[in-house]
């Protein structure tokens, strides 16, 4: 279908984009990489009256590392991340999830700021946002206000962004030395969201004992979460097979999944539980392998 | 209500007045009568509707025009640059990489930029590069032939451009 009527807005600075916020409100909806928003557009699920593409704005765009934290604008594509020679040189873990988002040129478009804001809860920044604790940068004319991982997903497609508030960018404090990870990710093999998602890193000692560990999981529930028993069980031991295998039977526990036309909540949870398996298992793989985030 | 836009398409500056809800490929189809970007399905899927813009292959039934006011557009049309066939075009026809036809333009956008970031690719690099394309004919292995094939194509010519 064709989308309904609306008025286009291109603001060439967030101060810009806030005023046609403050201005249109409710009637107004913020454009990014347009690969959700347009989407329901076309099939009428949205009919925001005034778009403001904040595709112009440059402040917004780009992967910068400032000490021990990377910086990554909302307005940062999926490719601008899978390709950065920052990300790769201080949390490779980013370019690794970047490459898995849906298809090339969805990756040219749709941004790590517009992923996070819509948290749809089958997409893949959410596990990596959540496992690594991000905090999200917001502005308002209010001034700016930074969310940790932790506070911004609350429920279904629901954030702690506030009205009158732009998602400016993402900050992630690099990992541990010695810390091994990955983004395992079940496809689904149409439109290729995560089934499940976890992302998953482990930092041991040179006596493989798990100092550490982060697992976020994306598609399980209704927003992505940490897999914290998993987590607690797998602290203090040795990153062995034999430990993983019981801390992963814990993975689903605490996620509000549910049955829908793909999976029955049994399954869902079962996938859950078996990826959270696989994915630590390539972490111990490259843990021996000296494959460390840094 | 009508925005002006200013976009050039194949080399050629278009301005146009368009609505902001008008998508790319229709303005690409309707307005430019540039009708060999397809529109395959309402769900930003198939991917018969890739084009490059600013060097990138994006899905055009998922931009607006008015999102490319001031870009650079190059549809299928342009692929050649007006000197035959282009290497990707040639290795299609030879491998059979289509049957239909209709993902074909898509897939050779796709494959274009493909070969841009990856000159030699790898076959696990083919298909991951290929993944917004779907096809419903040939089963992927002839288009998968039709890169590699593009691909030795343009290592070819470069060789011999630079040999002259």
């Amino acid at each position: 279908m064709f989308p309904a009527q609306f008025e286009y807005h291109r603001p060439g600075s967030i101060d810009e984009a806030l005023a046609l916020l403050g201005e249109y409100g409710d009637d107004a909806k913020l454009l990014a990489g347009g690969h959700s928003l347009i989407p329901s557009m076309k099939l009428r699920l949205l009919e925001p009256k005034h778009l403001i593409d904040l595709g112009n704005i440059a402040s917004l765009k780009g992967v910068r590392v400032e000490g021990d934290t990377v910086a990554v604008g909302a307005l940062t594509t999926h490719y601008g991340v899978e390709s950065s020679p920052e990300a790769k040189g201080a949390l490779p873990l980013l370019c690794e999830v970047a490459g898995q988002i849906a298809d090339p040129q969805v990756r040219n478009r749709g941004t790590m700021g517009g992923s996070l804001v819509n948290a749809d809860p089958a997409a893949d920044w959410p596990a990596t946002a959540i496992a690594l604790d991000a905090a999200f940068i917001c502005k308002s004319d209010a001034g700016e206000r930074k969310v940790p991982a932790s506070e911004w997903f609350q429920g279904l497609f629901t954030t702690a962004l506030k009205e009158g508030e732009i998602l400016c960018g993402l900050r992630f404090e690099k990992l541990p030395e010695r810390t091994a990870a990955i983004y395992l990710k079940l496809q689904h093999p149409a439109s290729r969201f995560a089934v499940v998602g976890v992302s998953a890193a482990v930092t041991t000692d040179s006596a493989g004992k798990c100092v550490q560990a982060r697992i976020g999981i994306t598609g399980v529930g209704t927003h992505a979460a940490r897999a914290a028993k998993t987590e607690r069980l797998l602290e203090g031991r040795v990153l062995d097979p034999a430990n993983i295998a019981v801390a992963a039977a814990l993975a689903d526990e605490g996620f509000d999944a549910g049955s829908d036309m793909h999976f029955s909540e049994s399954d869902r949870r079962e996938l859950c539980r078996a990826y959270v398996e696989r994915a630590l298992l390539r972490v111990l793989e490259r843990t021996n392998a000296g494959q460390f985030q840094s | 209500m009508k925005n002006k836009v200013s976009i050039t398409v194949n080399g050629v500056e278009r301005s146009a007045e368009v609505e902001p809800r008008m998508l790319l490929v229709h303005f690409l189809r309707e307005q430019l009568h540039l009708t060999g970007t397809h529109v395959g399905c309402d769900t930003t899927q198939c991917g018969a509707c890739t084009v490059r813009m600013n060097e990138q292959a994006v899905k055009s039934c998922t931009v607006f025009a008015v999102q490319a006011d001031g870009a650079n557009i190059t549809t299928v049309e342009g692929l050649a640059g007006g000197e035959g066939l282009h290497p990707i075009q040639e290795a299609f026809r030879e491998h059979h990489g289509l049957q239909c036809g209709f993902c074909t333009p898509g897939m050779m956008m796709a494959a274009s930029q493909l070969l841009d970031r990856y000159p030699e690719p790898t076959l696990e690099q083919i298909k991951h590069q290929l993944d917004g394309n779907i096809c419903r004919c040939t089963g992927y292995h002839s288009i998968i032939k039709a890169v590699q094939s593009a691909a030795e194509k343009i290592k070819a010519r470069k060789q011999a451009q630079g040999a002259r």
